[in-house]
């Protein structure tokens, strides 16, 4: 499995929580939940919320479907890594599945390699559209890991800035 | 869930469910296209009143029922959706193909 050697680079990390499920789908509805459930002591607005929540789904969802291709296993499992620093919240997301082979093609919209499922292709980009930051790491056979940012609360920090 | 399934002259009326997302959507296409089939009907109505979240799940739903009637001719049409559904039917460029309402 590939582990993100630099999470902790910059800000000091203030909280910090861990999930480990089973990769099955009814967990999809749980994993967002969670991660939007532990947000909350950042006072998020609503649409923030519902970014975190889009994006976390998106990310779990690739895991369960395209990392294990879909297959219920006792040991096929998602942990999700949240941490908290000042007012910024990291996610990594991972699986140790198939991985993917090249990741600037999953990452293109409309790209899916499951059609038949009748995937959108939409995933990595709306990853992207609704988090600050992405990043991807895997290698086949590898499992993957999805990485994201996401600051909160944009505008007061505007409002320092200047 | 049957209940969310209504057909009314020449649509299909589905209500959405609260969330949507892989798990939800499975049920929501194969139980849309045995109405398409059985039914004959020519237009899709995706009804968004109650729902809260929706991931790019939804788009897969949408686009799937569109492929199969748009080429008779029929159109699908987006109703009650709220700002953060129309962003994401946005996103997917689906607002050229889909009645947003």
């Amino acid at each position: 499995m590939i582990e993100i050697v630099n999470w902790k680079r910059g800000m000091e990390v203030k909280n910090e929580m861990q999930l480990e499920f089973r990769a099955i789908s009814d967990n999809e509805a749980f994993a967002r939940t969670a991660v939007a459930a532990f947000v909350a002591q950042l006072n998020p607005t609503l649409e923030e919320i519902s970014d975190i929540k889009t994006a976390v789904s998106e990310a779990v969802t690739n895991s369960i479907i395209h990392g294990y291709e879909g297959e219920d296993c006792e040991e096929n499992r998602v942990w999700i890594h949240c941490f908290i620093k000042e007012d910024v919240l990291e996610v990594d997301i991972k699986d140790s599945g198939v991985g993917i082979g090249d990741i600037d093609k999953a990452m293109e919209p409309l790209f899916t390699t499951k059609p038949e499922l009748e995937r959108s292709g939409m995933g990595f980009s709306f990853m992207e559209a609704f988090m600050d930051d992405l990043e991807v790491y895997s290698e086949p056979g590898q499992g993957t890991t999805v990485h994201m940012v996401k600051k909160l609360g944009i505008t007061p920090w505007i409002a320092d800035a200047e | 869930m049957e209940e969310d399934f209504k057909v009314i002259d020449n649509y299909l009326m589905i209500r959405m469910p609260d969330e949507i997302d892989h798990h939800q959507s499975v049920y929501i296409s194969k139980n849309a296209d045995k109405y398409i089939m059985d039914e004959k009907v020519g237009n899709v109505v995706f009804d968004f009143e109650r729902t809260t979240f929706m991931d790019s799940s939804g788009i897969g739903i949408i686009v799937g029922r569109y492929k199969k009637i748009a080429c008779f001719g029929g159109k699908v049409y987006a109703i009650n959706t709220d700002n953060r559904i129309r962003r994401v039917l946005m996103l997917s460029g689906l607002h050229n193909v889909v009645e947003i309402m």
